[in-house]
């Protein structure tokens, strides 16, 4: 059993959640910032 | 607690939000990404798990802010139902979704460390269970929230839920004392750790990286929700 895989797999899914979660985070913060103006 | 109730003035916390964010993101970005390289690179491996206990350097920020989203919530709650301050009620439905995002990644980064450590992706002890549980009162919470503010509601009964969802705390916290099952016993406290110095200084880097990434996210979140309430109530008064 190749261990990196593992360790990959749950940084891989870790990091892309959190990028994912920023990037939804801010194109909402923009949307609602501007069209509050 | 002056300053608190200053910073419940809406105007006044944007004033500080606005600069916060990016610097909190900024922060977040750079602690993370160096606790992460330094996981993966720098610590030598265990001696009986190998190179998996590298995913203890991103399970443990994922628990303690799952965690600590809920307590974050519970504060929030509290403030909404003592002071009736509206940012309050609106920073725990910013919590809410990143908490439970971060509660999930505990549960599946701490599977994805069972497979090859305990030899199964999932057992039913305290620890997984009690985390579950909180996973499922996060989405919970947010469901009441939303039918809440769609019902025209005051916010009192998320705000009640929040802090009666709280008892999960320590039921998570001490489940590995408690019940002595499959997940291993506490071994970081804040004074001492059973994790030799060698392997655990990458995880105050990712620890205190992931931290500010959640409150840029939190304040990103809050941002929005209060642009978004301020232009309804705008567009209320227009129709009036």
């Amino acid at each position: 059993m190749n261990q990196w895989l593992f360790v990959a797999a749950a940084y891989g899914l870790t990091l892309g959640a959190t990028i994912a979660l920023i990037g939804w985070s801010y194109v909402a913060m923009r949307t609602a910032e501007r069209d509050n103006k | 607690m002056a300053s608190l109730h200053a910073l419940a003035n809406p105007a006044r916390f944007l004033r500080l939000a606005r600069p916060l964010t990016p610097a909190f993101l900024l922060t977040g970005v750079l602690l993370t990404l160096f606790g992460c390289w330094a996981g993966l690179t720098q610590t030598p491996p265990d001696y009986l798990q190998g190179d998996s206990v590298r995913i203890l350097y991103i399970h443990v920020p994922t628990a303690w802010l799952g965690m600590g989203g809920w307590s974050g919530i519970a504060v929030a709650s509290l403030s909404y139902l003592v002071w009736r301050h509206p940012l309050a009620r609106i920073a725990a439905r910013a919590i809410a979704l990143p908490g439970a995002v971060f509660a999930f990644l505990c549960l599946a980064t701490g599977s994805i460390w069972g497979r090859p450590t305990w030899g199964t992706w999932w057992e039913w002890d305290g620890r997984l269970t009690s985390m579950l549980l909180l996973f499922f009162v996060y989405l919970a919470y947010m469901a009441l929230a939303r039918a809440d503010a769609d019902r025209g509601g005051d916010g009192r009964l998320p705000a009640i839920y929040g802090i009666a969802g709280t008892v999960l705390l320590p039921i998570i916290r001490y489940s590995v004392v408690w019940w002595n099952t499959l997940h291993q016993g506490e071994s970081i406290g804040l004074t001492s750790s059973t994790i030799d110095s060698s392997m655990l200084w990458p995880l105050w880097f990712t620890l205190s990286g992931f931290t500010f990434l959640f409150a840029g996210i939190v304040l990103m979140r809050m941002r929005a929700m209060l642009a978004r309430e301020r232009r309804e109530a705008r567009m209320r008064r227009m129709a009036a």
